[in-house]
């Protein structure tokens, strides 16, 4: 269906290939897992296939591309239209229209289907990504996971052949996940459909892949392979994956069901471990009791109609790390947002440091809290990291270079004049933080911290996130990554439709959810182990 | 009024969207009968019937509260009318309301003074032009209000299309600058830099043009990729053609609708010209047809309820015109002597008919009003004979 032929892409800009003799052929019906870290090309080799390389980004792409027997060299995105639907990472993007419905019915309209099969396709759609209900409602008004599966209706319609997806599922909660994969796969085993997806999140594609393509970056060679065959070495590799190197299990699980069956042995041999533990545990590692560090009393904020927040009362200490999870458009962007001031409640108060956020400006305000917005650019002004570094000791008064300073703790390595959109995602993270914190706010928020990330990336945010827990900081993120949630926090909170349902230590609150258990969990309960780590630390004295 | 057609207008009727073309046939016939008179009390009577068909049938969209800002515009005119007036009034008229000091201007300047005696005659005048400016306003208002940008465009033929396009390109830009302006204000709060004032618009200004033309790329390229300008069947003469009676038509269209709306340029100019620019149009079209392969979803229908609401504009248009010719005092606001002016009969009976619509017409997708208007259709155990039921979910 897609074939590669000794493919070579070079920008305009740079000297050096970011794909490099990529051969490949893939073949109809199939579901390929693009795998690599952020800016090692994955993107590129995805748009290669719509020719929106080289046709739309400029550059230089030697080699050959077919799709469906069209060589991308002649036939420009539009004329590949009927064959290859690609979805942009950033949903809000690819819209071209401002209502569900014509959203749905653009591609068709294009090709100029006939009005009763739009029709038809549209209804079938909107069943089956369950849009149903958005048919009418303006796409700027849409939540992140519903304007993912807009974006992923809007080129279904048209029953293109080839599926090309990056980062479906990174902005979307557990749930919405688990919806946009399935519909995915229906696809694929129903239709014939042959899909080719980027995502970080192996978790939660590496069972659903046919193979998996890794793009190590540089231009070195692209490796492709089954999922069990390149997940045995893969230096990133899903919790499940990593716990079944540990049990030393053959074939290597995938998938959570895989590893629960061959499991049994590890359980027994944890079961007299599980008090050592539950005595380890990490909820009460560093928190300070006394005053919290904030708190909202009975707060409530409505956005015009929507009722984001109502009667929340939560408070929480310095040196914890609070999870807020909950599904898209639960509230939780709303709930950070408050706690900086962005809203004001209609009703209760909140108070961070002793202090209404929404009075606060300026200095005062970045002395109390911090918040790092679901895009970090958001933050950034300026267009180098020098510059950026420089602006910041100038906001907050510092000696010239602190912001530098801090910046290399996080992220060591990144030049002083790249433009802050050249950074991956990681560095990015890092810069945004280094900005944040250079007021030295005992409170910082962040919104949806590990989107885009690669393990690496998040590994170093989990250290980074602990050290600040550790300094007597409290740090609430809002997240969907259940992982992460396991891996760092100490405290969850879960909200749904604007108020608290559950909040607790995460052993308390996750284990029960399906939806919010990690993988590990998943395959260990009635145990309560989280992660790898856990387990692994359990084992060692005992081996 | 039989009982199928009973299903098939007003609020009883499944909510759909009407023709949007038809909403502008209406308001430009309103807009027509505002620039035949000065005549106070019509204005406002019209005002009030284009603001009370809009509160009727207004959807639930961000583009649906222009009508509001429109009419603000026309306040604003009516002001910037008046002020002219009182600064640089001739002194025509004999009631003298005040009298300002004169500033003595040189030699040259003659024929024009600033300050002086006001009178009641020019300040009247002055309000009045205002008010049917401010009027016509308002009818374009309540069509931007009633008929959505894109949904007009979707009814825009082939031909037209690209042209479309580019307007809907623009629309979605100027409340995506919007969302942008706020999300850097967000971001410099969050930087703890101030959010108003001159230098925190400077500071963001980059970032909101930087962000608007990374957008504008990228939805170039979704465009591209979903098929958009995909290459039809026609020759590169037939589309030459075409477009060349494109501009031709919209040229006659504009001059004509101008000298329509002008009461100045004899009417004989004005219709031939309307029907060239058609007659242009309709043969562009059917010969652009054939040049693109697109299709297009769920065009709304042109039924009774459309017929109905164009026919009203039609016909408050037609008598105010009629009535301009055969009896134009009734129609103008007397400025000298000031007098409380007259309301005629047939114009405001004219009137009445516009205001037709708010009764006429389906009620759109997803409104408030929909909502407890199906409610109580359901409470009342009735049955819709409509087979779009479905097309928006009763919340429970």
């Amino acid at each position: 269906m897609i074939i590669f032929d000794d493919v070579s892409v070079t920008y305009a800009d740079s000297t050096r290939p970011v794909l490099s003799h990529v051969n490949l052929q893939i073949p109809e019906g199939e579901l390929v897992l693009v795998v690599g870290r952020t800016g090692s090309g994955k993107s590129t080799l995805l748009r290669c296939v719509n020719g929106l390389v080289p046709h739309f980004t400029g550059g230089t792409l030697s080699g050959r591309v077919t799709v469906a027997g069209r060589d991308t060299r002649t036939h420009p995105p539009r004329e590949l239209a009927d064959v290859v639907g690609i979805v942009p990472q950033d949903p809000m993007s690819g819209f071209v229209t401002d209502i569900v419905e014509d959203e749905l019915a653009y591609g068709m309209e294009s090709l100029g289907l006939s009005s009763d099969l739009m029709r038809r396709r549209v209804e079938e759609t909107l069943d089956l990504l369950g849009l149903a209900h958005l048919r009418n409602r303006s796409l700027m008004s849409l939540s992140g996971g519903e304007r993912q599966r807009v974006a992923i209706g809007a080129v279904l319609t048209t029953h293109p052949s080839v599926l090309v997806l990056d980062e479906p599922t990174s902005a979307l909660d557990p749930g919405a996940a688990e919806e946009v994969l399935a519909a995915l796969q229906r696809l694929v085993h129903d239709l014939g459909v042959t899909v080719l997806l980027a995502e970080h999140r192996l978790e939660r594609v590496v069972q659903y892949a046919d193979r998996v393509i890794v793009v190590p970056g540089d231009g070195m060679p692209i490796l492709v392979g089954t999922p069990d065959h390149i997940m045995i070495d893969a230096p990133v590799a899903p919790p499940v994956v990593e716990l079944g190197r540990l049990a030393g299990w053959s074939p290597l699980p995938l998938s959570v069901r895989d590893a629960r069956r061959a499991a049994g042995p590890l359980r027994e041999r944890l079961a007299p471990l599980v008090d050592d533990a539950a005595r380890r545990s990490r909820s009460t590692m560093h928190v300070i009791a006394g005053t919290p560090a904030l708190s909202l009393s009975d707060v409530s904020v409505r956005h015009g109609q929507v009722h984001a927040l109502r009667g929340i009362n939560v408070a929480v200490d310095k040196g914890e790390i609070v999870a807020v999870m909950g599904r898209n458009g639960a509230g939780k962007s709303t709930l950070l947002g408050t706690l900086v001031g962005l809203h004001t409640p209609g009703s209760g108060s909140a108070s961070v440091g002793g202090s209404a956020p929404s009075s606060l400006k300026g200095r005062s305000l970045i002395r109390r809290v911090g918040l790092v917005p679901q895009e970090p650019t958001h933050l950034l002004v300026a267009d180098s990291v020098g510059e950026e570094c420089r602006a910041t000791d100038h906001d907050c008064n510092l000696t010239p270079g602190t912001t530098r300073t801090a910046l290399d703790r996080l992220a060591p390595g990144v030049s002083d004049d790249m433009h802050p959109r050249d950074l991956s995602e990681g560095q990015r993270l890092a810069l945004a933080l280094a900005v944040v914190l250079a007021a030295d706010p005992p409170v910082l928020l962040l919104d949806e911290p590990t989107r885009g990330l690669d393990y690496a990336a998040k590994k170093q945010l989990v250290s980074t996130l602990r050290s600040l827990a550790a300094e007597g900081r409290c740090v609430l993120l809002a997240t969907h990554d259940v992982e992460l949630v396991a891996e760092v926090a100490t405290r969850v909170l879960v909200l749904a439709d604007g108020e608290i349902v559950a909040d607790g230590p995460v052993t308390d609150v996750v284990m029960g959810s399906p939806m919010f258990a990690p993988q590990i969990s998943k395959v260990l309960s009635p145990q309560p182990w989280l992660t790898v780590a856990e387990v692994a630390a359990a084992l060692e004295p005992a081996s | 009024m039989n009982r199928r057609s009973a299903h098939i207008l007003g609020e009883k009727a499944a909510p759909r969207w009407t023709h949007p073309g038809a909403w502008w046939v209406w308001a430009l016939g309103l807009a027509t009968a505002a620039s035949r008179t000065t005549n106070p009390l019509l204005l406002a009577l019209l005002i009030a019937v284009a603001g009370w068909v809009v509160s009727r049938r207004r959807p639930d969209a961000p583009w649906a509260r222009s009508y509001a800002v429109f009419l603000r515009l026309g306040l604003a005119v009516i002001a910037i009318r008046v002020g002219f007036a009182v600064l640089l009034g001739s002194g025509i008229g004999t009631h003298v309301i005040v009298t300002l000091p004169e500033l003595p201007l040189p030699s040259w300047a003659a024929g024009v003074s600033i300050g002086g005696p006001i009178t009641a005659e020019e300040l009247l005048t002055a309000l009045y032009q205002g008010a049917v400016l401010a009027a016509m306003l308002a009818c374009i208002g309540a069509a931007n209000s009633l008929a959505s940008p894109t949904r007009l465009l979707a009814s825009v033929p082939a031909a037209l299309y690209e042209v479309g396009v580019a307007v809907i390109v623009a629309m979605s830009f100027a409340p995506q600058l919007v969302a942008d302006v706020s999300r850097v204000r967000t971001a410099r709060r969050l930087r703890g830099r101030s959010d108003r004032g001159i230098r925190a618009l400077a500071g963001s200004a980059m970032p909101v043009l930087e962000g608007a033309l990374e957008r504008a790329i990228d939805l170039a390229a979704a465009m591209d990729s979903r098929g958009y300008g995909r290459v039809g069947a026609a020759s590169a003469q037939t589309r030459l053609i075409a477009r060349i009676l494109l501009l031709v038509a919209l040229m006659g269209i504009c001059v004509g609708v101008y000298a329509l709306l002008d009461g100045g340029t004899p009417g004989a100019l004005a219709l031939p010209l309307l029907a060239l620019g058609c007659i242009a149009a309709i043969t562009a079209m059917l010969l652009a047809g054939r040049r693109t392969a697109r299709s297009r979803y769920r065009p709304d229908p042109w039924a009774l309820p459309e017929w109905l609401v164009s026919a009203s504009g039609v016909v408050a248009g037609a008598v105010f015109v009629v009535t301009s010719m055969i009896d134009p005092i009734a129609l103008t606001g007397p400025t000298a002597p000031p007098a409380w002016p007259a309301l005629p009969l047939l114009p405001v009976v004219a009137l009445m008919i516009a205001a037709l619509p708010g009764l006429v017409t389906p009620l759109p997708p997803g409104s408030r009003a929909f909502r407890g208007a199906s409610a109580g259709e359901s409470s009342a155990g009735e049955s819709s004979a409509s087979e779009r039921t479905t097309r928006e979910e009763v919340p429970a």
